[in-house]
């Protein structure tokens, strides 16, 4: 990039050797002076925390003033691989990315494929596909808590009327039911923001080369296999990335359907550190849980990039 | 074909220019008349099932008790009611906790769009030494968001004796906010043209005049899209409130919605009602920034 900056000064001040010198000097500080207020924020409230994070995981770290923190070394991370609850929270979590992740990203590009070309009322379809995106969590839980309630839930009167006699089922107080009812909300609020980003990658898709495969008579799967799904890679590969990160952390739903209940088994990997900390104060635990989760996060959003490019290449 | 053939039939001749002129300018990625029906069919269908639970809550808000409890689900208010909104406006302090919301959420947005639109003209517009590694360093901390954090910032904030004040939230907020809106800004303002920036500092303007008289005006949508994203974070965020937030008149309104929910009984109708209130503004910024919405995120950094 060219040097544009070219600081004007008032046409009345003196052309001096100290104000040229001053002038270079500002020329060169701009853009840390333009970055200083963001980087300040960034460094004390996101980067000093992560390396706080690590640190604390190493004491038995207690909140209370006076309280002796003593230095245990790995003993927390240990403790991670001999606690059976973990493992409970470990593959609930595993197990609402794997289904969550695909599903939205599924569902959020078929619907930006029906909605990318023109027709009737497409803006208004748009809008509504994206308003979940935009409700409170809070909100759309305790809908969902109502459309699930064993006592006149809408959910157990359409199963009602379809099984042609009366269902109670208890959703949020069983393992399975729980975990769909976690699932299902978390897809539909989701869905949206996938749509969206999809919408305008496709948006971006070259017409005359979809036009050029279709006049050569590729069948409308093949078009979309070869001409648009390669060009709206890097944003599936986004996508993909933060989905994943943001599955990974599936916290807010899961605290107020279930609170990680019945007995543990709706547990994720951060309500139950949440719990830890929170509840029970093993501050240090929590964190040695959340480094654990932050370096998987980060190896899992490297590995997934270098995978979507390779591919790419080939 | 046949499809074209009747609408051929029926549109008036000048319609059907216009729509001869669309077809011509932007083939579909379907083609502009294939499975037109079905799409349609299909749209209103994700159409419905996005908006019914939120329908339905607008519905039950409407509801006396009677009807909400029932074994039956009223879908259709039968006995219209505004006691609901009355109640949850009057107890539980409610419109404090909306106008503490309110200003964390417009105190969010105000802070991140101004600092990341510094930060995202610096590495936009400027060379300086670690330019790309500092860039890096914001994105990186994409993979490392709101919950992760929690225990630390909760300690930080209690050394800075930030806890229970919305000013402390709002500087968590746009710490989280900034990463993402600096990415989408620096794509932005990299497509204005330099020819331009040049021409305006020729004619005399400061480094900060080149931002907020050029460029800022001319990423209109890149702006919006940011406004809205970090105004939704702000709006709807729960556990960072939750944890930081002690004292009853400090809550914002994702926390009062969740002391709804009593121990024992459920107010369910003034939850709902105050549900709605909630979702008001969301909606509303949502409607303002849709027009540049689209284009703000088509034409950020990620394609």
């Amino acid at each position: 990039m060219a040097s544009v900056v070219l600081e004007q000064r008032p046409a009345g001040s003196p052309p001096g050797a100290a104000s040229r010198r001053g002038r270079r000097a500002l020329r060169i500080a701009t853009p840390y002076l333009l970055l200083a207020p963001a980087a300040f924020l960034f460094l004390l409230f996101i980067a000093y925390p992560i390396f706080r994070q690590f640190d604390i995981s190493f004491y038995d770290w207690h909140i209370f003033p006076g309280v002796a923190n003593p230095f245990v070394g790995w003993s927390n991370y240990s403790h991670i691989f001999r606690d059976p609850a973990i493992r409970t929270a470990a593959w609930n979590t595993l197990l609402f990315l794997v289904i969550t992740v695909p599903i939205q990203m599924g569902i959020g590009l078929f619907a930006a494929a029906i909605l990318t070309d023109r027709m009737p009322g497409r803006g208004f379809w748009r809008a509504l596909i994206f308003i979940p995106v935009i409700t409170s969590w809070v909100v759309v839980a305790y809908i969902f808590a109502y459309i699930f309630a064993d006592q006149g839930g809408v959910a157990n009167s359409v199963i009602s009327l379809f099984a042609g006699h009366t269902v109670h089922i208890d959703w949020l107080a069983q393992t399975w039911t729980g975990n769909a009812v976690i699932w299902l909300i978390s897809i539909w609020k989701g869905v949206g923001w996938s749509f969206i980003m999809f919408l305008a990658a496709l948006d971006g898709v070259p017409r005359d080369l979809v036009e050029a495969g279709r006049v050569d008579g590729a069948k409308e799967v093949r078009v979309w296999r070869h001409v648009v799904i390669p060009n709206i890679r890097p944003t599936i590969m986004f996508v993909l990335v933060i989905l994943v990160i943001g599955a990974s952390q599936v916290f807010t739903q899961v605290f107020i359907l279930t609170s990680g209940g019945p007995y543990g088994s709706t547990e994720t990997l951060f309500t139950y550190a949440y719990q830890q900390a929170f509840t029970f104060f093993s501050f240090s635990y929590a964190a040695a849980i959340a480094s654990v989760m932050a370096i998987v996060v980060v190896g899992l959003s490297i590995l997934q990039i270098h995978v979507l490019r390779s591919g790419d290449r080939s | 074909m046949s499809l074209t053939f009747k609408d051929e039939l029926r549109a008036p001749t000048t319609r059907r220019t216009r729509r001869e002129r669309i077809r011509d300018s932007q083939p579909g990625l379907f083609g502009i008349r294939t499975w037109k029906k079905t799409r349609l069919i299909t749209a209103c269908i994700f159409g419905a099932i996005s908006v019914f639970p939120l329908l339905y809550m607008i519905s039950l808000s409407f509801q006396p008790t009677g009807d909400i409890l029932t074994s039956h689900p009223v879908l259709v208010p039968t006995r219209p009611t505004v006691i609901n909104y009355v109640q949850a406006w009057s107890e539980n302090s409610f419109g404090r906790y909306f106008f503490n919301s309110m200003e964390v959420a417009l105190g969010t947005v105000l802070i991140t769009v101004v600092l990341a639109s510094l930060a995202a003209f610096a590495f936009a517009r400027y060379n300086f030494r670690f330019k790309e590694i500092i860039f890096y360093a914001f994105l990186a901390a994409l993979a490392v968001p709101s919950v992760e954090l929690i225990i630390p910032q909760y300690l930080l904030v209690l050394k800075l004796h930030l806890t229970d004040s919305l000013f402390g939230l709002i500087l968590i907020y746009a710490s989280e906010n900034l990463p993402f809106s600096i990415f989408l800004l620096r794509g932005f303002f990299e497509a204005v043209p330099k020819e331009l920036e040049e021409s305006f500092r020729l004619d005399g303007a400061r480094t900060l005049r080149v931002l907020t008289r050029l460029i800022a005006p001319l990423s209109i949508p890149a702006l919006a899209v940011v406004a809205m994203f970090t105004f939704n974070f702000a709006w709807e965020e729960f556990v960072i409130a939750l944890t930081l937030i002690n004292s009853p008149t400090h809550r914002t309104l994702p926390i009062a919605l969740n002391f709804f929910i009593g121990e024992h009984t459920t107010q369910w109708g003034p939850l709902f009602a105050a549900s709605v209130i909630a979702t008001i503004p969301s909606l509303v910024v949502f409607l303002i920034s849709q027009r540049s919405f689209q284009r703000g995120v088509s034409l950020g950094g990620i394609r």
